[in-house]
């Protein structure tokens, strides 16, 4: 009797440390594989954080030796040179991104604050806008360059101005639609009763309380959307054409620095691959000053809110 | 009944403007221009590539000659709508894996602080022009990946392995899929990120209170509830891929024709895109404009079924995630 209770003690002890080995064995599997995922996982973002390095680096390596005051206010000199500017370049993108702007930011926040304040959820138009304008975002942009090739090169019967500005506001019109709508509904509904309860008009209360409530996180949208507009180069291929003189008329074909860049990349000379790296440079900095100068904007907003609060 | 003379309380006050109709007004027209230019994009694509198609019907997707030279015109576009695939798939083969890393340590591992930083710096990336990414590629990037990848990949496989046939050049598909994967990477965890942050944290307790292990509470709860959203994620950044130009033009060697179909990894080839920006300005014929912009047409539809399609998965899943919610 009692050799029995002591075989099934020693059962259930070498059992039990069967089961704290396993436990112990699975546990520390475990741990490492846990560990193994979190390296992997930073390994993926050093991974991606290279080429940024990189480029950046090279950018401003090669680009400012090219950097000079006649480089940025020159016409381009006769090809292999080495001679003259990205005037004409830099000139052509400031319009081309500033008429688009123009076009595109009053029609993508009036969309925008529709979706958000007039349209109810069930709402099959305001679905579809909601729907393509996102799906639009995803087109090719070069799709939105043949576009308007067929329907303001063809029509005017030159490379203009109009037709690339028409062809980035394409671009830029779906971001700011959804950026706006986005915004506006972080607008809390207390703002829009109060209002409401005091008497005002609808549109009195969408623009003085909801869109001004919203601004920055409007504002936001639209800067990057700029930004992403201005370094587009497939549609302006098939809409300014590009050329190496300043801007003349509306109707007429202007230059701009992405694609001027292309241009310089695809000639077989040390020149023009110096120049190129040059315009990259100004691109780079007009862009990623602008994504920069917002988020410090921004965030000296934040600081001073949360302050008065 | 009740309500009903509520609302006519109410009346009065809506009616103290007659600037509100007009306002409503306006801004339905602005948000009906997006549909109008979703009608002009189809309409004037499919006016712009009629011709193309009335001369060669649908052989123009299966043919393979290219061939702009006036009176011998003929032109298919099978090698570039192979080439597309195959740079893109290599861009998805990389990119996707590497983004899911990323958004997963942001979303689910990173303290707060480098949080914030490291999506920032992620966020720049994906502001860099892709004119800027090409111009790199060519004049840098191609050199590190002939010298530490193409080159050791040829000598090891070249005999053995066809897709490791050709000579290593940089201007192949290969880099072509690469910087298209840097490129889409960005693009892609941001949305994950995203999506993985309106996961329910109770999906986590529960799991955790299972003793699971920070990997497994990924594993067995965070991905599987956000998976529709990673699927419809990484097919946007197929449509990204697709759809790029510009860098795609700089380093995938251009060829037309039957050499555009890639028959190694380190093979030249060409993208629907990259021939339309490469020839749209000396496109010797009508006809050749014409079938420029039917290759437009091709690649419209591509994108245009695969964003749908991904836009329907990333609403499916916001709106099962926050019922009542106003994502």
């Amino acid at each position: 009797m009692s050799s029995k209770t002591k075989k099934e003690n020693n059962d259930y002890i070498k059992r039990r440390n069967n089961v704290h080995e396993m436990m112990s064995k699975t546990s520390n599997k475990k741990i490492y594989i846990n560990k193994l995922v979190t390296i992997l996982c930073v390994f993926c973002i050093i991974i991606a954080i290279i080429p940024l390095g990189s480029i950046l680096f090279e950018v401003f390596k090669n680009g400012s030796s090219a950097i000079s005051f006649e480089f940025l206010t020159q016409k381009p000199g006769s090809i292999g040179s080495g001679k003259g500017g990205i005037g004409p370049a830099i000139q052509g993108t400031l319009i081309v991104v500033s008429l688009a702007s123009i076009i595109a930011v009053p029609i993508g926040v009036f969309a925008g604050i529709y979706l958000s304040e007039y349209a109810k959820s069930n709402n099959k138009f305001a679905f579809a806008v909601r729907f393509f304008a996102d799906v639009l975002t995803g087109l090719p942009s070069i799709i939105v360059g043949i576009v308007s090739y067929i329907i303001i090169v063809i029509s005017i019967g030159s490379f203009s101005v109009i037709a690339g500005a028409f062809s980035l506001s394409l671009i830029m019109i779906p971001i700011v639609t959804r950026i706006t709508e986005e915004s506006l509904k972080m607008v809390p509904d207390s703002l829009r009763e109060a209002a409401h309860s005091l008497g005002a008009p609808k549109w009195k209360i969408t623009i003085f309380i909801v869109l001004k409530t919203a601004t920055s996180g409007v504002i936001t949208g639209i800067v990057l959307s700029i930004a992403r507009i201005a370094g587009e180069t497939a549609p302006l291929i098939m809409t300014i054409l590009g050329t190496s003189l300043y801007f003349s008329s509306l109707t007429g074909p202007v230059d701009a620095l992405p694609l001027r860049i292309w241009r310089l990349a695809s000639l077989p000379y040390e020149s023009a691959h110096a120049h190129g790296w040059g315009a990259a440079m100004i691109l780079i900095l007009l862009i990623l000053g602008l994504n920069i100068g917002l988020r410090v904007l921004t965030r000296r907003q934040n600081i001073a809110t949360s302050k008065d609060t | 009944m009740k309500k009903h003379n509520d609302n006519q309380s109410l009346i009065p006050l809506t009616k103290l403007s007659k600037f509100d109709p007009i306002f409503k007004f306006i801004l339905i027209g602005a948000a009906a221009y997006t549909l109008l230019m979703l009608a002009l994009i189809l309409f004037a694509v499919g006016e712009g590539s009629k011709e193309i198609f009335q001369n060669e019907g649908f052989n123009f997707l299966t043919n393979t000659d290219w061939n702009a030279v006036p009176g011998r015109e003929s032109f298919g576009a099978l090698p570039y709508i192979i080439g597309t695939l195959v740079s893109s798939g290599i861009a998805m083969a990389i990119g996707v894996p590497i983004s899911l890393g990323i958004a997963i340590f942001l979303s689910e591992i990173a303290s707060t602080k480098l949080k914030t930083s490291l999506s920032y710096i992620i966020e720049l990336l994906a502001a860099v022009p892709s004119i800027v990414y090409g111009f790199w590629a060519l004049f840098v990037f191609r050199f590190w990946i002939v010298d530490f990848v193409e080159k050791p990949l040829h000598n090891l496989f070249g005999d053995s392995l066809p897709f490791f046939a050709k000579t290593p050049f940089g201007l192949d598909v290969f880099t072509a899929g690469i910087v298209l994967a840097i490129m889409i990477i960005p693009i892609i965890s941001s949305i994950i990120r995203e999506l993985l942050s309106v996961v329910p944290n109770s999906q986590r307790e529960a799991a955790y209170s299972l003793g699971a292990t920070r990997w497994e509470t990924i594993k067995i709860a965070v991905l599987p509830y956000a998976k529709s959203g990673i699927l419809g994620a990484s097919i946007i950044g197929l449509g990204r891929a697709i759809g790029e130009t510009m860098l795609v033009t700089l380093i995938i060697g251009n060829a037309t024709g039957l050499n555009a179909i890639p028959t190694s990894l380190f093979s030249q080839s060409q993208t629907l895109s990259s021939l339309i920006a490469n020839e749209f300005n000396e496109a010797a014929s009508e006809l050749h404009l014409s079938a420029l912009i039917g290759l437009g047409a091709v690649l419209l539809l591509l994108t245009m079924v695969i964003n749908v399609v991904a836009r329907l998965l990333v609403y499916k899943m916001v709106k099962t995630s926050n019922p009542g919610g106003r994502i």
